[in-house]
């Protein structure tokens, strides 16, 4: 979008510290496609539906096609880049991808729900995924893998401290 | 700066709503945007002795993780819930539920049954509304363009009952086709519906039937006062029909069992 | 069998998989079209704006056209860009190129189609006036008729004759990734990749329209984030588009659809008008079934044909009945053109057949499952073409572990004492038996004449070409096991070609359940082929296969071994396009699907709260994929009987947006039980029959059927939104 003039941004971006100039009427979506040439986010709607843009920041699942770039100053953004490939051999065998369009978004909603299982008390696996449309799997894919990650998750931690 | 731009500026809040179709609605965009989100102390809800104040930017989520407005307020966690999906309710915020002033606000039609009380600041000062007195019509507010909504404060005034049910076009993800908050307390009854009327309203004459024990006993009759506390229209997600006879039938199962007045068996003696 | 992991899927999985829009071009600028803001007219002027500077852009219209103004498919009647008329609203007229995608939106809105209106066709199912035909003498674009026996008679004397007329919806995709191309010229070849399911059909389309022979044209598919049919026909409009900038700008050209565009202009599902007229006799048999269908085609025939052909064939159910009428319509309106959707056809004509047996079961007071127990072909009985059905499945087990694996008969007594008990919330069950023909129509496949190259590569590793496409779906996977259990080898030493069309042979479109089936067949043969050019047996495989590879190429360092096959028909599968008599499938998959539902009388919405789902679909090759096939299908399938309602003002979608256009979330549905019943098919890749549609045609009626079985309302239209359900139940 040629249409301001840039202005400088610092963030978080997985892990490490990045500045760099933006125009600020970008979405964050754009600026981690297209200037930082990420494109492992992906833009299914762009209104806030779809999920398939689901990103973390500051360790809560957003979607970036609503966030003004501004925004994302001083802010701490992970991305599906920065998904560790070890957490996602449940996903995998539970065939939780297909045409694989959604399926970043879903994991970072899923690799957040992995991080923070204390969600579980109050929550059910289904009403925190609803974010996040899927049109291949029915869901089923997505649920059984994400509930084999957390428990897998869980008995780990549980064999770390026993 | 709100006044210094003469009233054009757009706040950005949670932009879950602002940011739709961003790309495509930035073309029309004019004029000046002064981004919230630095302001680190709108953000935060607190505890006091009479009210749970939230912050302009305090979000859905905020609410929803707090496990103390789960035990005092469920009505506000339950309609936090019901907002999009989390990846909304991380973003989206009760101050901007309300600026925004859709008449389908979930969080507004819950704020609003617990009497909350809208901050607004400006250079001018501090001024406070009842958010039941806010809505002037469509989109319509007491909302000057100088003003901003700094805090919400919702009474901590205990509630014998205080639910949020929502009709959406599906179980998540959705904007309701009617949403109503109920709530009673020493104040009375309170029953406020949302995507009913050009605004999310209180309906007053339920409310005052409630009050008085006037026998329901059928669905007809609620739909006879509703009448005159709601006027809804056909839009892309549904029907007045659909809205007016859904909204008097869940309000007729919802009060049922907690009003012996309501129901066929005791409207009949 | 162990099920082999999806072999993109740790690539999707870490968002490592590029699709189209992912691409960065040199030097490429963006696409963008302007479109008919009427349902029918002439255009009178297109006008510039002046809020752009329109030297920096280029502008492409119907006179740079090279070659014919016609999307080339069935029939060429759709222009590429319109000239002189518009036929639907969001028809493309005007494309513009900018280096930016923000400028092109800019120019978009400067640009003004003035159009006189005419009068245009908003309901398919009203005959039209003479000032609105537009194709042939009454707008018809297609008529089909199967006869068997004698209909009229045969209801003359039946027992109960019992009539019902059933409506289906258009359903729009929403395949997560929108439509989306880039084209541009490579040393004199015009190279177009983008997300597609049929190489071929762009690379004809192509071809056509820019007046090239095969030489200069090259179409590869980019990794493809769902079709379910949306990307069979469409993805040729787009590509001519994307060419006809790249073309004149001499630039490569990106064009991605927004999601609202995508929604707005292009295909959906048929919606369907279905009347039928039973007769039984007094056992509950069907001895007659007259049939009427007609499909709204949309502004041009596209592929509305086809659709009303398998449409029809399925339209009898998987049933045995001696007197079969059935009269099929496909009629223009001036909507966006409606094109595949997983079924193609077949979902809206099993939609009314499982909705009608039901109502005969109540009519004569059966239980659905005895009506369909007793009249589910058995081996040996006819079709309603007459192909002869002898392939050894168990049609009544198949309906038989359905009801036992939801607990039919005990839900349906649970259904009652809780509906009596609660005061607003009614259950209820539903079942469908269904089918769904493998592979092209008739002797579509003979037409088709597919090839299939397997290589064996200098390495000593094979390479399998095709030109059908992964999707989502599976096919690396699958054809990877096929190839690797066919020779003998590891997986990892099979390697999937890019479906590039200079690259690969046409081994036919990625549609019609027939991928894992007709391609995976050709797949064999080509490896059975690649051994015999090496001079082995099939008894050779393995280590002695790559040694053959390995020996080849020293001798011949010039020359690749390839194994070729080409399609040819199973023995004594025979057609009549003529009649409409025949082999109408090389086979089908069977089903039966039991839906429990909830409906909450306070809000008329329905819930799914459990789905049983039993199939024989031939030996299953990957459980995880195929499983994954099923549940996908029936949750599609349950957002197109409950909430997936395109709203249509003035032959524009007024819910082009996915705000507004619902589709199920996690929450709207519940776990999808699968079994699946293998009865290995002998002319199938590992003995499989197709899959992917199957699960789109029983979940509607059997989702509606527990909705009558919970309110003891005939709903006969999807999609059955609350709206609707409450106007039936309080105005009946």
């Amino acid at each position: 979008m040629d249409e301001c003039g840039l202005v400088t941004i610092e963030l978080t971006l997985n892990g490490g510290c990045v500045r760099l100039e933006v125009d600020p009427g970008e979405r964050l979506l754009d600026t981690l496609r297209d200037r930082l040439g990420l494109k492992g986010t992906k833009e299914g709607c762009g209104e806030g539906e779809c999920g398939a843009c689901t990103v973390l920041m500051d360790g809560v699942p957003v979607n970036s096609c609503l966030v003004p770039i501004v925004q994302a100053r001083g802010k701490r953004i992970e991305t599906i880049e920065s998904v560790d490939r070890a957490q996602l051999s449940a996903l995998l065998d539970s065939g939780a991808t297909q045409c694989g369009a959604c399926t970043p978004g879903v994991v970072m909603s899923a690799a957040w729900v992995m991080q923070h299982p204390e969600l579980l008390h109050t929550h059910g696996l289904r009403e925190l995924m609803a974010g996040n449309l899927c049109r291949c799997t029915g869901y089923d894919g997505i649920i059984g893998g994400l509930a084999a990650a957390i428990e897998a998750g869980l008995a780990r931690k549980s064999e770390g401290e026993g | 700066m709100l006044s210094e731009a003469g009233g054009q500026a757009t706040l950005l809040g949670g932009t879950t709503d602002l940011f739709v179709h961003w790309p495509e609605r930035m073309l029309d965009a004019d004029g000046v945007f002064i981004d919230l989100s630095g302001v680190g102390a709108l953000r935060a809800h607190r505890w006091e002795d009479e009210a749970l104040v939230l912050g302009g930017l305090t979000t859905f989520w905020d609410i929803i993780q707090d496990e103390r407005a789960d035990r005092e307020m469920p009505v506000l966690v339950q309609a936090a819930r019901t907002v999009g999906a989390v990846q909304i309710q991380t973003r989206g915020t009760w101050a901007g539920n309300i600026a925004n002033a859709s008449p389908a606000a979930d969080g507004v039609a819950a704020l609003m049954v617990r009497d909350a009380v809208v901050e607004l600041t400006s250079c001018d000062g501090i001024e406070t509304i009842r958010l039941d007195e806010f809505y002037l019509g469509y989109k319509q507010m007491r909302l000057r363009r100088d003003q901003i909504i700094t805090s919400i404060r919702v009474p901590r005034q205990s509630c014998s009952v205080e639910r949020f049910i929502k009709v959406g076009t599906r179980q998540a993800q959705a904007i309701s086709k009617i949403g109503v908050a109920i709530a009673q307390s020493q104040a009375g009854w309170r029953i406020v519906a949302n995507s009913v009327a050009p605004a999310v309203c209180r309906c007053r004459t339920v409310e005052r039937a409630l009050d008085d024990r006037v026998p329901l006993p059928h669905v007809d009759a609620l739909v006879e006062l509703l009448g005159s506390d709601v006027s809804p229209i056909d839009d892309i997600r549904s029907t007045a029909a659909y809205r007016r006879g859904v909204l008097a039938r869940v309000l007729y199962h919802e009060l049922a069992p907690l009003c012996e007045w309501v129901g066929p068996q005791r409207g009949a003696s | 069998m162990r099920s082999s992991r999806r072999r993109e899927g740790i690539s999707k999985l870490t968002g490592q998989e590029r699709y189209v829009d992912d691409l960065t071009v040199e030097g490429c600028w963006w696409g963008m079209t302007a479109r008919s803001p009427v349902a029918r007219g002439r255009i009178r002027e297109i006008r510039f704006g002046r809020g752009v500077d329109w030297s920096e852009f280029v502008v492409v219209d119907h006179r740079d056209i090279p070659g014919a103004n016609q999307v080339r498919l069935i029939e060429l009647d759709q222009p590429v860009l319109a000239s002189d008329r518009v036929r639907h609203v969001h028809e493309p007229v005007v494309l513009v190129a900018h280096r930016s995608r923000q400028m092109c939106r800019r120019a978009i809105r400067e640009i003004e189609i003035v159009v006189d209106p005419e009068p245009a066709v908003l309901d398919y199912r009203i005959k039209p006036t003479p000032e609105q035909i537009q194709y042939g003498p009454d707008n018809v674009f297609k008529h089909l008729r199967i006869e068997k026996g004698d209909v009229d008679r045969a209801l003359a004397s039946a027992a109960h004759v019992i009539e019902g007329v059933y409506e289906t919806g258009a359903q729009e995709h929403v395949y997560l990734e929108p439509q989306g191309m880039i084209a541009g010229e490579e040393d004199g070849v015009l190279v177009v990749r983008g997300s597609m399911q049929c190489p071929y059909y762009v690379l004809n389309a192509l071809m056509h329209a820019l007046g090239r022979d095969e030489s200069h044209v090259r179409v590869v598919q980019t990794p493809t984030g769902g079709g379910f049919g949306g990307k069979e026909d469409f993805p040729s409009n787009l590509a001519v588009h994307a060419a006809l900038l790249a073309l004149k700008s001499g630039r490569p050209i990106k064009m991605i659809y927004d999601r609202s565009e995508d929604m707005g202009s292009t295909t959906k599902r048929h919606p369907s008008l279905v009347r039928h007229r039973s007769g039984v006799d007094s056992q509950g048999r069907l001895v007659a079934q007259d049939i009427e269908m007609t499909i709204d085609g949309g502004a041009y025939v596209t592929l509305s044909p086809v659709v009303l052909s398998r449409g029809i064939i399925h339209a009898a159910g998987p049933y045995a009945c001696e007197n079969v009428r059935i009269v099929g319509r496909a009629v223009l309106s001036n909507s966006v053109p409606f094109g595949a959707f997983r079924g193609f056809g077949a979902p809206q004509s099993q939609f009314a057949n499982e909705r009608h047996m039901d109502r005969i079961a109540r009519t004569i007071g059966m239980d659905p499952a005895e009506l369909r127990r007793r009249n589910l072909i058995r081996d040996g009985q006819t079709t309603s073409t007459g192909q002869v059905i002898s392939d050894g499945t168990d049609r009544v087990e198949v309906l038989e572990r359905a009801l036992c694996r939801s607990g039919y008969a005990q839900k349906k007594e649970e259904c009652v004492s809780f509906n009596a008990a609660h005061p607003y919330l009614r259950r209820g069950v539903g079942l469908a038996a269904f089918y769904h023909g493998s592979g092209f129509t008739g002797s579509g496949e003979v037409y088709l004449s597919s090839c299939v190259d397997v290589a064996g590569l200098e390495d000593g590793r094979i390479e399998i070409r095709t030109a059908n496409t992964e999707i989502g779906q599976g096919t690396l996977t699958i054809f990877a096991t096929i190839a690797a259990e066919r020779l003998g080898l590891d997986e990892s030493q099979i390697v999937i070609a890019e479906p590039d069309t200079a690259r690969v042979p046409n081994s036919g479109p990625t549609v019609a359940s027939r991928t894992a089936m007709v391609v995976g067949r050709l797949i064999e043969r080509a490896c059975d082929d690649l051994r015999r050019t090496l001079g082995l047996s099939e008894a050779d495989t393995g280590q002695r296969l790559r040694d053959a590879i390995m020996k080849w190429w020293a001798e011949h360092p010039d020359t690749e071994p390839v194994g070729h096959a080409r399609y040819e028909s199973p023995p004594g599968v025979l057609w009549d396009d003529q009649t409409y008599r025949g082999d109408a499938y090389a086979a089908f998959a069977w089903a039966t699907h039991v839906a429990e539902v909830e409906v909450d009388l306070r809000t008329f919405a329905t819930r799914v709260v459990g789905f049983w789902a039993v199939q024989e679909v031939g030996r299953v090759i990957n459980q995880t994929l195929a499983r994954g096939q099923i549940q996908g299908g029936v949750v599609q399938a349950i957002g197109w009987a409950l909430m997936e309602d395109c709203v249509w003002d003035d032959g524009a979608m007024a819910n082009a947006q996915l705000t507004n256009y619902i589709i199920p979330t996690a929450c709207d549905v519940p776990s999808i039980d699968v079994e699946f019943l293998e009865n290995p098919y002998p002319h199938g890749a590992m003995g499989a029959k197709g899959i992917g549609e199957l699960p789109m045609d029983g979940p509607a009626p059997a989702i509606v059927n527990a909705v009558v079985d919970a309110l003891g309302v005939e709903a006969s239209a999807i999609p059955l939104t609350p709206e609707r359900l409450m106007e039936l139940v309080t105005h009946g």
